[in-house]
């Protein structure tokens, strides 16, 4: 495998506030210091980019000392929290902005999609802004002559080809930029959460079309999303930013589960010491809920011995909509009439019979009686069934239930 | 196997420093559609949903020089030798026009092209250059009307007499492109991170007109305010209005010493504004 991108030392300062009167003995001081050939003495190097605490400086290091490399044919899904500094890494690498220090070496052409329709004007035609974004994304007149009449059929859009853009359904526009993007000839395309755009089947369609690209075509693909799931039905390898660092490399799995152990409420713990029995704390198990299993533990602690305990747990999913509960009296193995006063419930769902998605746990401590401790919504996780292929659905277009169907074809012979 | 690796030939490196003279001219060539379309994106768009359509490129610089004619001509008495005044107008009005559309322009292209700019990359000299094209299109539009006027007061027997130094004209358009240019990307740079220039620009560009010989001949500036007429005079600007004028009439205080000063001062213009444009268009995204 041949390396066609190498990162060394990659860094890149923002500098924060506003700029005006006050900035620009800053600015003449900084010029000073670099005419003598001396650092800025702005950039401190040493400052984390954390954007919740409050620092002295104000300059952020949005990435900092980023080395890695990517090799020919890998997907890669780069993830992180808000802020981690992910589109400023693609930024630096399709060459929008220049990096403070550090420096990358590319092989071959790069195409970036930071955003579908960038160029598009509204007052031309689809046909001439399907020219126009081609040539803004690099392509020769040729090439895209030659791939009109595909670009226009994928964008599905043939009725509209020579009518003004500013007419067209905020749909179709998008249709339209994806389409053109999605047929450039580079060897490295960088795509940047712009799948959030159209309908559902058009959603599918491009993550199809950028699935083919690194798996059939060979071509090396960055992509930052927020989906997990299209993440890691897409991706390979993938890097995990926090604070503008590289945090973890490795394949996609790994990375996600990372991202899942750091970045969701996957535990909770409340205060203790309490006159009525309490859930102290609730954790899921990342490991598992990648491999398509649930299994949440709840603790409590209770200031007396509670004769008939029941624990119960309710997964809703992200807009609140309940999907199933469960708790000791609903299932043949009932734990209500063994005593207990400080402990652990663990709950394991193997293959959970749901789709990808965000999804909400809540959790229950009671008696055969009353409930004394309610966590509603206490947990937020993303779920990944076992089955890669269900990954690209979206419970909001099918919903939240897998169901185990048998489909037969039987065809007519006349 | 790690020291051929080392050898490895890389298509692009992205650093934080590069050299100020690499104008990236070949990646620029490889974007030349890019340029065209954009070109023709400006003009077609100029005149979509209009009625008369491209026609509008004419009735600007019509306009003027009617409303030139009536304040200057007639109101305050310049007077224009050999030439009539609508023609001596319009002579001067496309020229600065073109100048002046160049520089306003090209001075703002960072901010208006912001959003453009802030997502994918192409190499960055080809939004000024797009524009100094765009605004040429104009030009040979309202050159047109200019050689028409001509041909209307040659049917009224008014005859004008060019002279040799008409060969010039193409040299002329590259002059006032190129100086238009050099200032535009110069004010473009300086106005990313403090926009205090780009207010002066609104009103003192206009006004600049003043100093340059659009609506009154050199020689009439040089006799009645000798002391002052050095700034007419060796505003880059005039020497191509004027070598423009006495190539198509006849006409004019043409001088080889001043053309040469104007080509000299675009010159280094030009460098000047692809220098500083070339520093401030890795890292203005940064700060616009």
């Amino acid at each position: 495998m041949t390396k066609v991108i190498k990162a060394e030392g990659l860094s890149k300062a923002y500098q924060l506030g506003d700029f005006g009167t006050g900035t620009v003995s800053r600015d003449l001081e900084r010029f000073w210091a670099r005419m003598r050939g001396k650092e800025d003495p702005f950039l401190k190097i040493g400052e984390t980019n954390d954007r919740t605490v409050k620092s002295d400086s104000d300059v952020v290091w949005s990435i900092k000392d980023m080395n890695f490399e990517i090799e020919q044919g890998d997907a890669v899904g780069i993830i992180g929290r808000n802020g981690a500094g992910k589109s400023t890494l693609l930024k630096v690498l399709s060459r929008v902005t220049s990096p403070t220090t550090g420096s990358v070496k590319i092989k071959g052409r790069i195409a970036s999609l930071l955003e579908v329709g960038t160029g598009f004007h509204p007052e031309l035609t689809g046909r001439e802004n399907i020219f126009l974004n081609g040539a803004i994304l690099g392509m020769r007149k040729s090439e895209i002559k030659r791939k009109f009449d595909e670009i226009v059929a994928f964008a599905g859009v043939e009725r509209y080809i020579d009518t003004p853009v500013k007419r067209y359904s905020s749909g179709m526009y998008v249709r339209l930029a994806f389409a053109v993007a999605a047929h450039l000839e580079s060897e490295i395309l960088i795509v940047d959460e712009v799948l959030a755009v159209g309908d559902a089947e058009f959603q599918k369609k491009c993550l199809g079309k950028m699935g083919d690209i690194s798996k059939g075509e060979g071509r090396t693909v960055l992509f930052v999303s927020h989906n997990m799931g299209a993440v890691n039905s897409l991706c390979t390898s993938g890097i995990y930013l926090k604070n503008g660092m590289i945090e973890k490399r490795g394949d996609i799995v790994s990375v996600i589960q990372h991202y899942n152990s750091v970045n969701q409420t996957l535990s909770a713990a409340a205060g203790s010491a309490s006159s009525k029995p309490q859930i102290t704390q609730v954790i899921i198990d990342a490991d598992e809920i990648i491999k398509g299993n649930l299994k949440c533990t709840v603790f409590f602690n209770s200031p007396f011995v509670i004769e008939s305990p029941n624990v119960g747990v309710v997964i809703k999913t992200a807009f609140g909509t309940p999907v199933f509960g469960t708790n000791f009296k609903l299932h043949a193995l009932n734990h209500t009439n063994t005593p207990v006063q400080n402990g652990q419930a663990t709950l394991f769902v193997p293959d959970l019979p749901l789709h990808y998605g965000t999804y909400l746990l809540s959790a229950f401590l009671g008696d055969d009686q009353k409930d004394f401790d309610l966590k509603i919504d206490y947990l937020t996780f993303d779920f990944f069934p076992k089955n890669k292929l269900l990954h690209q659905y979206n419970i909001e277009d099918i919903g939240a239930v897998q169901v185990n169907a048998d489909w037969s074809l039987v065809a007519d012979h006349s | 196997m790690d020291q051929s690796a080392n050898k490895e030939h890389w298509d692009i490196e992205i650093s934080a420093k590069s050299s100020l003279l690499d104008l990236k001219l070949k990646d620029t060539w490889h974007y030349r559609d890019l340029l065209f379309l954009l070109v023709r994106r400006d003009f077609v768009a100029f005149y979509k949903q209009t009625i008369l359509g491209p026609l509008w490129f004419f009735i600007q610089p019509i306009v003027t020089i009617l409303i030139y004619n009536l304040v200057f001509s007639n109101l305050a008495g310049i007077k224009t030798p050999g030439v009539p005044a609508p023609l001596f107008y319009l002579a001067g009005t496309i020229l600065w026009n073109y100048f002046s559309d160049c520089l306003t322009k090209t001075s703002t292209v960072f901010k208006d092209n912001a959003p453009m700019l802030g997502k994918v990359y192409f190499p960055r000299l080809i939004m000024p250059l797009s524009i100094v094209l765009s605004n040429l299109v104009r030009f040979a539009v309202q050159f047109i009307l200019f050689i028409a006027l001509i041909g209307i007061y040659y049917a009224k027997g008014i005859v004008l007499i060019p002279t040799g130094i008409i060969l010039l004209f193409p040299l002329l358009v590259i002059l006032i492109a190129a100086l238009g240019l050099g200032f535009g990307m110069i004010i473009s740079a300086v106005t990313t991170k403090y926009r205090d220039l780009a207010f002066v620009v609104t009103f003192a560009v206009p006004l600049l007109m003043y100093t340059t010989t659009v609506i009154y001949p050199l020689s009439t500036a040089i006799t009645r305010y000798p002391k002052y007429s050095w700034i007419i005079k060796y505003n880059p600007v005039t020497p191509i209005i004027e070598t423009f004028r006495y190539g198509f009439f006849g006409s004019g205080d043409f001088s080889w010493g001043l053309l040469g000063y104007s080509c000299a001062v675009t010159a280094v213009i030009l460098f000047l504004g692809i220098v500083i444009f070339n520093k401030v268009e890795r890292t203005f995204v940064d700060t616009v």
